[in-house]
């Protein structure tokens, strides 16, 4: 693919060879600056949370004068008296249930809808995707009932259990596509040796989807981490909060002693999204562009 | 796809419509072990809820005492003596309208510019995709309201103001903080993009097409299902916004109610003023409304969309 020019130029072997490639120039100079301007937010995110006090509003110097760590240590001491340490290993908790929640659960489901044969399974599919596009908020409420009447208000539960049930229909539908692009003659070769669907699915068909299993592990874990609705609504004890919850206590704050230490949790709970970015950043990309491409 | 599978095993699997056999019975009943946990998230945690959604709505209930039956009286209230509901309506409305367009417009430049890249492309693809994924936390929220804030950045910049605190621009940060996040229907289009195949464009370059015309008559069309899967997904999404309008408004939809999002209102009205039947019944009218633009979008679609694979049928 790299040999063959992009299609659609209208190939310049005609023309005498040119020194500088002036359209691919300008191309990237345009790249380079739309990329300026969206970095910018994620760079004076970085530089206010050094900043001193007196520095932070008021100038347009992205730098700080000098580095302020001390919001830093203001930040690990955490909110309302719950350490930062703390409120990371609730982020964490509920990030990783998530995430074997729903590749377990999902990746059952899709198997069956891509694989297996049983009654209804047509009006079932549309079923599923059809969730995929049902708001949130027409379930919202009578969950919120049911996690009440269960006692799990203000668990973890209400936030991990559901993914345990593959009610993330979006992931359902990224592993059946997979899983549809995958040699049907490897199942039948099994099922010859004797191989029921169970051991078909966990021997041969979930080794084969670890590419779409990764991405919904990754996406999970990012979505949830970063998830703030269900938890402001289901999590009110401080010493429960998620890192998301706890900046939360900034939203009110107009006090511009706290901007320092804010953006520096701020910074704190962005980390883990942007290491999983910078470690996965292939699977995020063509996860996210197959699940439109295929469909 | 059921149709193209090979009988290797014969009578293990049949193709007719009852499954008599008992292997067939045995994997009949495989399928629903394989899909019990999505059987029970489907009906106890969508299906019944959507049907108690339906049913609170038309009650009045506050979590603590018995719902009790009001007919259609939270409908009545909503359209016609609730000012604030109107104003959720018509900021989202307008969010919608602006955002959704702005980001897709702007993905699909940058996707044909990175089309044409022959270096850097998967560096750009990357760099570009970042915003989608820490864009929809709170940290970004916060960092955008100090930007757009009285003496932020925008303000030293363009000397407006601060955004935040002016009625109908505080909606506009909004929706900018969703056009900065248009790297996830870049990719997708970019995707779309490296699939038309080459040909096309060649045969349209030996009939002499410049370029606007080849984008036209073939880019666009050939990209037309990947336009639509984005269009509808982002409209869908765009309906929800939630966080970013919390952070902005810090947390109460301010300045004059401006980026009173629909979402937050509803979350106002129902965990925070416990009107849960009110809630419910704005939950069912945001459930109709996303399900009416995507069946429009769907039937409109047949016009536009073109899918080459049913071409002719």
């Amino acid at each position: 693919m790299t040999a063959i020019p992009p299609t659609g130029t209208t190939p310049p072997a005609a023309a005498p060879r040119r020194s500088v490639p002036w359209p691919r120039v300008a191309l990237h100079a345009g790249a380079l600056a739309v990329l300026a301007v969206m970095l910018y937010p994620l760079a004076w995110l970085l530089a206010t949370s050094l900043k001193p006090a007196k520095e932070v509003i008021a100038s347009l110097n992205l730098l700080p004068s000098h580095l302020e760590w001390s919001n830093y240590t203001t930040a690990l001491e955490g909110v309302n008296g719950v350490s930062v340490w703390q409120l990371l290993t609730n982020s964490l908790l509920i990030a990783g249930g998530a995430v074997l929640g729903n590749v377990l659960s999902c990746s059952l489901a899709a198997y069956a809808f891509a694989r297996l044969r049983f009654r209804f399974r047509g009006p079932l599919f549309a079923f599923m995707i059809a969730t995929i596009m049902l708001p949130h908020h027409a379930v919202l409420i009578p969950q919120y009932i049911i996690f009440n009447q269960l006692g799990m208000v203000n668990t973890y539960w209400p936030l991990i259990l559901p993914k345990f049930l593959a009610t993330e229909a979006f992931f359902v539908f990224l592993i059946v596509q997979f899983m549809r692009g995958l040699p049907r003659e490897l199942e039948e070769a099994a099922r010859i040796d004797g191989c029921g669907p169970f051991r078909s699915f966990f021997l041969i068909i979930l080794p084969l989807t670890r590419p779409a299993l990764i991405t919904t592990a990754i996406f999970t874990f990012i979505w949830t981490w970063n998830d703030f609705f269900t938890q402001l609504i289901y999590l009110f004890s401080p010493e429960k909060f998620t890192l998301t919850l706890a900046l939360r206590s900034f939203v009110d704050a107009s006090s511009q002693s706290a901007f320092g230490p804010m953006f520096a949790m701020s910074v704190i709970a962005l980390l883990p999204i942007v290491l999983f970015f910078l470690a996965f950043q292939r699977f995020l990309v063509e996860g996210m562009a197959s699940s439109g491409v295929k469909g | 796809m059921t149709t193209t599978d090979i009988p290797v095993a014969p009578a293990r699997e049949g193709h007719g419509k009852p499954p008599k056999k008992r292997g067939g019975r045995r994997r009949e009943g495989a399928a629903w072990v394989f899909l019990s946990p999505w059987v029970l998230g489907a009906s106890v945690l969508t299906l019944l809820p959507m049907a108690v959604s339906l049913y609170l709505s038309f009650t009045d209930y506050d979590m603590f005492n018995a719902p009790r039956w009001v007919g259609l009286r939270n409908y009545v209230q909503m359209f016609t003596e609730d000012p604030r509901y109107w104003r959720s309506v018509g900021s989202t409305l307008t969010y919608v309208v602006i955002a959704v367009p702005l980001q897709l417009a702007v993905a699909l430049a940058v996707a044909l510019a990175l089309k044409f890249m022959r270096r850097g492309k998967a560096f750009y693809r990357s760099a570009f995709y970042a915003p989608s994924l820490l864009g929809a936390s709170m940290s970004i929220a916060l960092v955008w309201r100090a930007i757009f804030n009285d003496g932020g950045t925008v303000d030293n910049l363009l000397g407006t103001g601060g955004w935040v605190n002016r009625p109908g621009w505080a909606m506009l940060a909004v929706a900018l903080l969703t056009v900065w996040q248009f790297g996830a229907p870049m990719v997708i289009f970019l995707a779309g993009l490296q699939q038309i195949p080459g040909e096309l464009y060649e045969a349209a370059a030996v009939d002499g097409a410049g370029r606007w015309r080849q984008f036209l008559s073939i880019t666009l069309p050939m990209l037309s299902p990947v336009v639509f899967f984005n269009l509808v997904l982002q409209t869908i999404q765009a309906f929800q916004v939630f966080t970013p309008a919390f952070a902005v408004s810090g947390g109460k939809g301010g300045p004059a109610d401006s980026t009173l999002f629909y979402t937050l209102y509803l979350y106002d009205r129902g965990f925070v003023a416990s009107h849960m039947g009110y809630a419910s019944a704005m939950a069912w009218v945001l459930l109709l409304v996303i399900g009416a633009v995507t069946a429009v979008m769907f039937r409109t679609s047949r016009s536009w969309v073109f899918y080459a694979d049913e071409e002719g049928r």
